[in-house]
């Protein structure tokens, strides 16, 4: 970037600069950031061209699309930032259909007085979960809105991927007698926030589990390639994407409270926070449904990966006229996991 | 998790199941009134109901503060919101109570409002030392357990000499509102009751005014209390106790959450208490109708920090919706499932009474956790 000194003149100062309207204006203010900040951070041919759009060759097969919007609070939070959770977002949104991502789109909202050092944090975080999913940032765009329009910032990712022939993972394709299986612990990323929003603050070792799943979703296809459905339980936890399953195939599932991972801290934060785990968002996490023949190996697949160490089968899918999603409770009774009313926990990702 | 788990054990549930059917042969009743929302919620969430009797039925109490919050309280609140321009600051579960005119507080705050959800009243204390130039009023409501901190936020109010806090007292009394429920006030009486043959008596606020308070309650109206924990083997192990003393003929006060309850409660919470509130004469519970000597005011000591005075709120009683069946339900005359509107026009999205709102409401907790059991039987809506 030694070469864009003679145009700006100083470089940015991210140590102490903030956000200024002229960042968002078009003009050299805006090319600045975007040469020293986002080009430098994301670093890949397309982006390099300094177009407004990024061209790439389309593959064989079907493509896979899938955007998202990061409105966290507070920005950074034990095991992750927004940067990265906008990455992990749209990559795993894009993976939950058995595809490969390949590229992301990013935009950015951001609120003047801003700083910059947080904003190169984020966005260097961002590069960072970029890499280690081998996706590619190809295409951007930055906006500024005046003090208190905002909150620092908004960051939508959009993602493309390509999904292997043979592989036709749908949310309405359960079937009664198929096997519900989870990828690991519920509710860390939601008690992580919850433990660092100013008010309510609250010491817990507890981190996100933010994380890029495609790579546990890669094993999966490639030993079970007739996955039935797939989704990452964020907002609303388990609870609603169970729910959005029994809606959309039309059946029920009955889950065991006995089988599904919680950690002892989570728990714990639960509990005195009067909130159910069930519905607690989840960013590294994901729900699979399979035929009963293809659990033991589905969930061995899964067990391999350091991501889905430890994944469970936690219920069976049911044949229920009114969709209902019903759990054997630890203590040996019966209960609906309704969907969730109301909102739990705002802005959560 | 230690010292939570061990009260949800399976085996040890069906252990206590085994031998409440044993004890409550199928040939009696046992109508047995857990008085507290945090029991009802607790055995929709685990199931305690599958696990006992036919002979045992759980009839579910008016112990949910925000259930038993009269509309023109929240009304009231809404007003100082709006009309006066305060911060005010409330717990969360009032937020989608709904007030008259279809509003709530939830829709008062996108209307524009300022109000905020907090999680104890000392974080009302600090937006009010935070934000010098507005007026912050909380809304307290709750029986004996919330009671506490909002007095010592009082206190501290007035030790730091706060000029722009307040408080709008809506604190109950849990033995008061005992004896209205089996001896309902006349304007109620109509609306059905129950027979009642012994109390689930509560958890948290039983820490705070001890057994002692019960003792009397227990002689006068010859009825069995167990004091139990909110843990779901708790209640288990309180409908034996009840079970026990009913096939034996006593009427006693138990106590099976001695882990945290004794006789004299906490004197400590209870001094705190009774410097800075005192009884009012007479006070409206939904579902209850005005019950006297069942409620506290701000003492005049402390009055400068009592937004009633404040801001001169005129209380008026507001009927609730005509098919709403919150008040029956609230005495424990009628079940949730009973009410017509119950999972039609009343939803947790849309509700029309507070006992749909409330986590610790009974038809809240009916919906969310045991809809399957209605419709077990019945053919799918479509």
């Amino acid at each position: 970037m030694s070469q864009t000194k003679g145009i700006y003149g100083r470089r940015l100062d991210f140590r102490q600069g903030r956000i200024e309207m002229a960042h968002g204006a078009g003009g050299r203010a805006m090319a600045q950031l975007i040469d020293e900040l986002f080009v430098a951070a994301f670093d890949n041919e397309w982006l390099r061209l300094l177009n407004d759009q990024a061209r790439f060759a389309v593959r064989a097969g079907r493509m896979v699309m899938a955007t998202d919007s990061h409105v966290v609070s507070p920005l950074f939070f034990p095991g992750g930032d927004i940067g990265s959770l906008s990455v992990h977002g749209t990559v795993n949104d894009v993976a939950m259909s058995g595809a490969r991502p390949l590229y992301l789109a990013a935009s950015f909202i951001l609120e003047e007085g801003f700083p910059l050092a947080d904003l190169k944090r984020i966005v260097e975080s961002m590069a960072a979960a970029a890499r280690t999913a081998e996706v590619a940032v190809v295409t951007g765009d930055t906006k500024v809105v005046e003090r208190g329009k905002g909150d620092g910032v908004f960051i939508t990712t959009t993602g493309v991927g390509v999904v292997p022939e043979g592989v036709e993972i749908s949310a309405e394709r359960a079937q009664p007698g198929d096997a519900v299986i989870l990828s690991g612990t519920i509710g860390d990323h939601g008690v992580a926030i919850m433990s660092f929003r100013e008010n309510l603050s609250f010491e817990t070792s507890i981190r996100s589990d933010t994380a890029s799943l495609h790579g546990l979703v890669a094993a999966m296809v490639q030993k079970v390639p007739g996955i039935h459905c797939l989704r990452d339980p964020t907002r609303g936890g388990l609870a609603t994407t169970l729910n959005e399953f029994a809606r959309q195939s039309r059946v029920g599932i009955r889950i065991a409270e006995r089988a599904i991972p919680v950690q002892p801290e989570v728990s714990a934060a639960c509990e005195f926070l009067g909130l159910d785990p069930l519905y607690v968002a989840n960013e590294g996490k994901l729900v699979a449904i399979c035929t009963a023949q293809d659990a033991p190996a589905l969930l061995e697949a899964m067990r391999a990966h350091p991501l889905g160490r430890d994944a469970a089968v936690i219920g069976v899918v049911t044949e229920d006229p009114h969709q209902f999603v019903q759990m054997q409770t630890s203590l040996g009774g019966s209960r609906m996991v309704d969907w969730l009313t109301g909102e739990q926990l705002p802005r959560i990702c | 998790m230690k010292y939570v788990d061990e009260f949800r054990d399976g085996s040890l549930a069906r252990l206590i199941a085994d031998r409440i059917r044993r004890e409550a042969p199928a040939d009696r009743r046992y109508n047995l009134m857990e008085f507290c929302g945090g029991h009802t919620h607790a055995i929709s969430r685990y199931g305690v109901a599958d696990l006992l009797p036919a002979s045992v039925d759980m009839i579910h109490g008016p112990g949910c503060p925000v259930c038993v919050l009269p509309i023109g309280r929240i009304d009231n609140a809404i007003a100082l919101a709006k009309e006066q321009g305060v911060i005010l600051c409330t717990y969360a579960d009032t937020m989608r109570v709904p007030a008259s005119n279809g509003v709530s507080l939830s829709r008062a705050k996108a209307q524009g409002a300022d109000i905020r959800m907090v999680y104890s009243a000392a974080d009302a204390l600090r937006i009010a030392q935070e934000t010098a130039a507005r007026e912050v009023v909380f809304f307290a409501i709750g029986f004996e357990t919330t009671t506490p901190p909002t007095a010592v936020v009082i206190r501290e109010a007035d030790r730091l000499g706060l000029g722009n806090f307040s408080v709008f007292c809506n604190h109950v009394v849990t033995p008061a509102a005992m004896s209205a429920i089996l001896e309902p006030p006349p304007q109620v009486r109509d609306g059905g009751s129950v027979w009642i043959d012994g109390f689930v008596g509560p958890a948290h606020v039983s820490c705070v005014i001890g057994s002692r308070p019960y003792e009397y309650f227990a002689r006068t109206y010859q009825r069995p209390i167990v004091i139990a924990g909110f843990e779901p083997l708790d209640v288990m192990q309180a409908v034996l106790m009840l079970v026990r003393q009913l096939n034996e003929g006593r009427h006693e006060v138990e106590n099976e959450y001695a882990r945290a309850v004794t006789r004299e409660g906490n004197l400590t919470a209870q001094q705190l208490v009774a410097e800075v509130f005192e009884l009012r004469s007479s006070f409206e519970w939904r579902g209850l109708g005005e019950v006297p000597d069942s409620a506290l005011a701000i003492r005049q000591r402390f009055a400068r920090f009592d937004a009633e005075r404040r801001y001169g709120i005129v209380y008026r009683p507001v009927p609730d919706n005509r098919v709403c069946e919150c008040g029956a339900i609230l005495r424990g005359a009628r079940k949730p499932v009973e009410c017509k509107v119950f999972g039609t026009v009343c939803t947790p999205e849309n509700p029309l009474g507070s006992c749909m709102v409330s986590s610790e409401g009974a038809c809240a907790a009916y919906y969310t956790y045991g809809r399957f059991r209605l419709k077990a039987a019945a053919p799918a809506a479509v």
